[in-house]
């Protein structure tokens, strides 16, 4: 049988690998949303796991939510993505220090 | 009699406000028609008054209560005894005859009205003065007169030197002030009282107390100095003496009133009041009484080599109030007052004097560019030959009996300091003497040195300047004898002057005349007089005046050359004034500078104010870098929190 | 080892590579597509969680929509590489030991025995005929209405934010403002002129 911990870990070495391709991919809003998709996976992963094993959908419906949130997230950043490119003709972050004021 | 007491300084302050308030309105005539009137009335009432304590009024009484804090009663009252009551009677007289004098004087002057309401208004503030039975009121008038002092030396505004010399009057008296009004915080502190009853009832029985601060000094000496410190500034004695000399850059009549006859006296009549806590301090005493030689000689001295004929009488009057310190000192408090009472007469009589020849001489005051006024101005010349025979103590003039008094007391104090004391003052006789006739011979015997222009135009002055004179002559020459007995050996201040039985210095003088009275007394004094030294002292110095001026004027030109170094010192009066303006006119623009620099520029402005500011952009300088604009910086460093904390969650325990 | 266990470890596996490749591999297009690999592995994992309905709008919403948007943006963005690229390895070291700190204390919790088979065993599988789904809704619509609704709202705003966002109006392009044209008034297009008839003049008959 498979504990518990185990399907926590899977959760862990995702939210982990998320973070490395933050770091990694600095540069590149698309990769950086991607790696937030993987983040709120790793989270809908723990909520999926501690529902089914305390048995309380409690859990899914939270995961379902998340979905929700994560969906809109991803079109509203991909929208803000697309005006920053057509303003600037880019979306290196490098390029985009306007917070530096 | 309430109504009496407040009505005396209250006339004059009346008729200085309407003098000086309206003057405008009421013009020239009105102005000095009120002010006199006012001083008249006051002259009047308190003749009356002292008529009264003549017949054994004393009274001591408060009129108003100006607030209480806590246990502290300040007050406005009036103690009226021998003491004040003589000294109101000279205050209102020599002012009144100042007021007469001045209509002569000032004629010509643009701030007529101002003057008058000047002089009325000091007139108020030393009757209040000498009236107060209190602390409070006494530095009250105190201060008042210094105000008035101050208006009156600058009363010629335009005149630089003028307005400098109103400022140093006015700074030096602030140290003898702050003195005072340290002694003043002392009484309070001790007696818990500023009544001079109350304080002097009880001082008696704190005169063993003694100040740990102060090396466990007696804490009477400790008052008693400080007060001094104050009598000081106020009546000139070294080294607070350098304002007087130059208050002379007032008009003349002020010179007269405040700076010979009236204010400059305060301290020593302060002294005299406060007999009983200084009689419980023989180092008090002691300081005081070699304070008063040093003034009275070293001043004199001075007196000697200048030329200009109201420095002269200036430095005369410094050194006739060292004359009333040593007396005071060696407890001859009555010696002391009745000098002060001589003098006042004799010294605003050689003052207006002095004014009269600078009217005739157009206001030219250079002794060495006169001479030979004797027979243009008889009149101002017989007044001046009686106030200098007056000054040098020649019998019978009033003032021989009060100087008289004061070296033999002098001569029979036992105190620290009295040998050197009764030295100076036997010196500064024909120091006396030499100078009050060398003014009187450069100015009205020998060859007239004034140029064509002013020759021609050499009068007597009007009546209005000679009535005061002649006025004020007559008591010089009489004042003397009247009073010298009932002053000195009578119980006339008995209920003013409180003297310990062994420092009584003055019956031990009196003992000489073997209990005589009336005019044997009088008789005897004077015969004393011829076979003392004092006299011949005198008389050695007119008779070197007369050889040095007369005789053979070259003889001044060879002792000058003679001796250089001692003329140059005395004519740079000892170096007091470039002692002062280099050390503490000097010291306190230097401090002002350092702190400006150093606190102000330095550290205020430098630090505080501009280094906030740098300290802040230095700060930001190092900061900003953190603020790289760079969204996923910030993300890193939420990333990175975030690691550290859930590390320190979960090894924290 | 039964077969849960075998798909749960080979997706696992498969679930840690494809997200490895996500963050590791040049092409943002190839990233893409991990990603997608990536939620089919992770929908495959919560099956064997039970959570069918859930496994399934994973693959519908991510897989369906999202990678697609996904994929639409990388592909029509005229993004260069090259410059992306750049120093790609400099936040490395940092990252990584942020990464495996972060791994190791969280390994280092769950494997204290908390969440072990013995604390916490594995439930019995759900007979036949049981529904997820229905279980999933019967909670969502009554429990949970209010924020359902609410979710439904964050969704709408997002279209509408999403569609703000990217519309623009160019200059220059003609385009119809059907609102103008239904609001146009008669009067804006015909003006009656109110003018005397013209009299022919005699002259001109010549």
């Amino acid at each position: 049988m498979i504990p518990l911990n185990h399907y926590l870990i899977l959760g862990a070495i995702l939210f982990a690998l998320s973070v490395v391709g933050i770091f990694l991919n600095r540069k590149n809003i698309v990769i950086i949303l991607m790696a937030i998709e993987l983040l709120l996976l790793a989270v809908n992963m723990n909520f999926v796991a501690f529902s089914h094993y305390l048995g309380d959908t409690a859990g899914q419906v939270f995961v379902f939510f998340i979905l929700t949130v994560a969906a809109a997230e991803a079109a509203i950043g991909l929208a803000i993505l697309i005006v920053v490119f057509r303003n600037r003709r880019s979306i290196n972050v490098e390029d985009l220090d306007t917070l530096k004021g | 009699m309430k109504g009496i007491y407040l009505a005396i300084p209250l006339i004059p302050l009346a008729a200085a406000v309407i003098a000086g308030i309206f003057g405008k309105a009421i013009g020239r005539t009105g102005a000095h028609t009120v002010t006199i009137l006012g001083v008249a009335a006051s002259f009047v009432l308190s003749c009356m008054v002292y008529a009264d304590v003549r017949e054994g009024l004393y009274f001591n009484g408060d009129v108003y209560t100006w607030g209480i804090s806590g246990d502290w009663k300040f007050s406005v009252g009036f103690l009226i005894d021998s003491l004040s009551s003589m000294m109101m009677v000279v205050v209102t007289f020599v002012s009144l005859m100042v007021h007469i004098y001045t209509i002569g004087y000032m004629h010509e002057d643009p701030g007529y009205q101002r003057f008058f309401s000047y002089i009325s208004l000091f007139t108020f503030a030393m009757l209040m003065l000498v009236m107060s039975n209190n602390f409070m009121q006494l530095f009250f008038g105190w201060e008042a007169v210094g105000v008035v002092s101050y208006l009156l030396i600058g009363f010629w505004f335009k005149k630089p030197t003028a307005i400098f010399a109103n400022m140093k009057a006015f700074l030096v008296n602030r140290v003898g002030d702050f003195g005072f009004l340290l002694g003043i915080a002392g009484v309070i502190y001790i007696f818990g009282s500023l009544d001079y009853a109350e304080v002097f009832k009880a001082a008696p029985g704190k005169a063993d107390m003694t100040a740990e601060w102060a090396w466990d000094a007696k804490w009477m000496t400790v008052i008693a100095l400080l007060l001094f410190v104050g009598a000081m500034g106020k009546s000139a004695q070294v080294p607070l003496h350098v304002w007087l000399p130059d208050s002379m850059e007032g008009p003349t009549p002020i010179s007269a009133l405040i700076h010979a006859a009236t204010m400059v006296t305060a301290g020593i009549f302060m002294v005299a009041r406060m007999s009983p806590i200084f009689e419980l301090s023989e180092t008090a005493l002691s300081v005081v009484m070699v304070i008063g030689a040093i003034t009275a000689l070293f001043m004199g001295l001075i007196g000697l080599v200048q030329n200009d004929i109201k420095r002269v009488v200036a430095y005369s009057t410094l050194s006739q109030l060292g004359y009333m310190t040593v007396a005071l000192g060696a407890s001859a408090y009555a010696a002391g007052v009745f000098h002060l009472f001589t003098h006042a007469f004799f010294k605003a009589l050689l003052f207006l004097g002095a004014g009269s020849v600078i009217i005739a001489m157009h206001h030219e005051q250079d002794m060495r560019k006169m001479g030979g006024l004797r027979a243009l101005m008889p009149v101002t010349y017989i007044t001046g030959l009686i106030g200098s025979l007056a000054l040098a103590g020649i019998p019978p003039f009033a003032g021989f009996f009060s100087k008289d008094a004061i070296i033999e007391a002098v001569h029979h104090s036992e105190l620290a300091g009295s040998g050197f004391a009764y030295f100076c003052v036997l010196a500064g006789v024909v120091i006396t003497a030499f100078y009050s006739f060398r003014l009187l011979f450069m100015t009205f015997h020998g060859r007239n040195r004034a140029d064509e222009h002013t020759r021609s135009h050499l009068h007597e002055s009007p009546l209005v300047v000679t009535i005061p004179l002649i006025l004020l002559a007559i008591p010089s020459v009489v004042v003397g004898f009247m009073y010298f007995e009932p002053m000195l050996f009578g119980d006339y201040f008995k209920d003013a002057i409180h003297v310990l039985p062994e420092h009584d210095t003055l019956s031990r003088f009196g003992e000489i005349y073997g209990g005589a009275t009336g005019t044997e007394l009088i008789w005897k004094a004077i015969t004393h007089g011829f076979v003392a030294l004092p006299l011949y002292l005198a008389l050695l110095g007119i008779f070197l005046a007369w050889l040095f001026y007369i005789k053979k004027p070259e003889l001044p030109g060879k002792v000058s050359k003679m001796f250089g170094p001692v003329q140059s010192i005395l004519e740079k009066k000892y170096g007091f004034d470039e002692f002062n303006q280099a050390v503490f006119a000097g010291g306190a623009v230097g401090l002002g500078k350092l702190l400006w620099s150093k606190f102000d520029a330095g550290l205020i402005d430098g630090v505080l104010v501009n280094g906030t500011a740098k300290s802040v952009g230095w700060i930001s300088s190092i900061v900003r870098n953190v603020q790289s604009g760079y969204v996923y910086q910030y993300a890193f460093a939420m990333i990175i929190g975030l690691v550290a904390l859930m590390s320190w969650m979960l090894f924290r325990t | 080892m039964t077969f849960t266990q075998l798909s749960f470890y080979l997706f696992s596996a498969v679930l840690v590579f494809s997200a490895a490749m996500v963050i590791t591999i040049k092409n943002p297009v190839k990233a893409a597509l991990f990603l997608v690999l990536a939620f089919v592995n992770a929908a495959f994992v919560w099956m064997t969680l039970e959570a069918e309905f859930l496994a399934i709008v994973l693959i519908l919403v991510y897989v369906g929509a999202v990678m697609v948007l996904f994929l639409f943006v990388v592909m029509m963005l005229d993004i260069n590489l090259d410059r992306m690229r750049e120093g790609f390895t400099r936040y490395l070291p940092i990252g990584g030991v942020i990464a495996v700190i972060m791994l190791a204390e969280m390994i280092w919790v769950l494997q204290k025995g908390s969440f072990s088979l013995a604390n916490m065993p594995r439930p019995e599988p759900k007979p036949d005929g049981y529904s997820n789904t229905k279980e999933l809704g019967q909670v969502l619509y009554t429990e949970y209405v209010y924020p359902f609704e609410i979710a439904a709202i964050i969704l709408l705003v997002a279209i509408i934010a999403a569609i703000a966002l990217t519309l623009r109006r160019r200059p220059g392009v003609r385009r119809q403002e059907p609102s103008a044209q239904v609001a146009v008034q008669a009067e804006d297009r015909l003006r009656v002129v109110s003018m005397k008839s013209e009299q022919p003049k005699r002259g001109d008959d010549k």
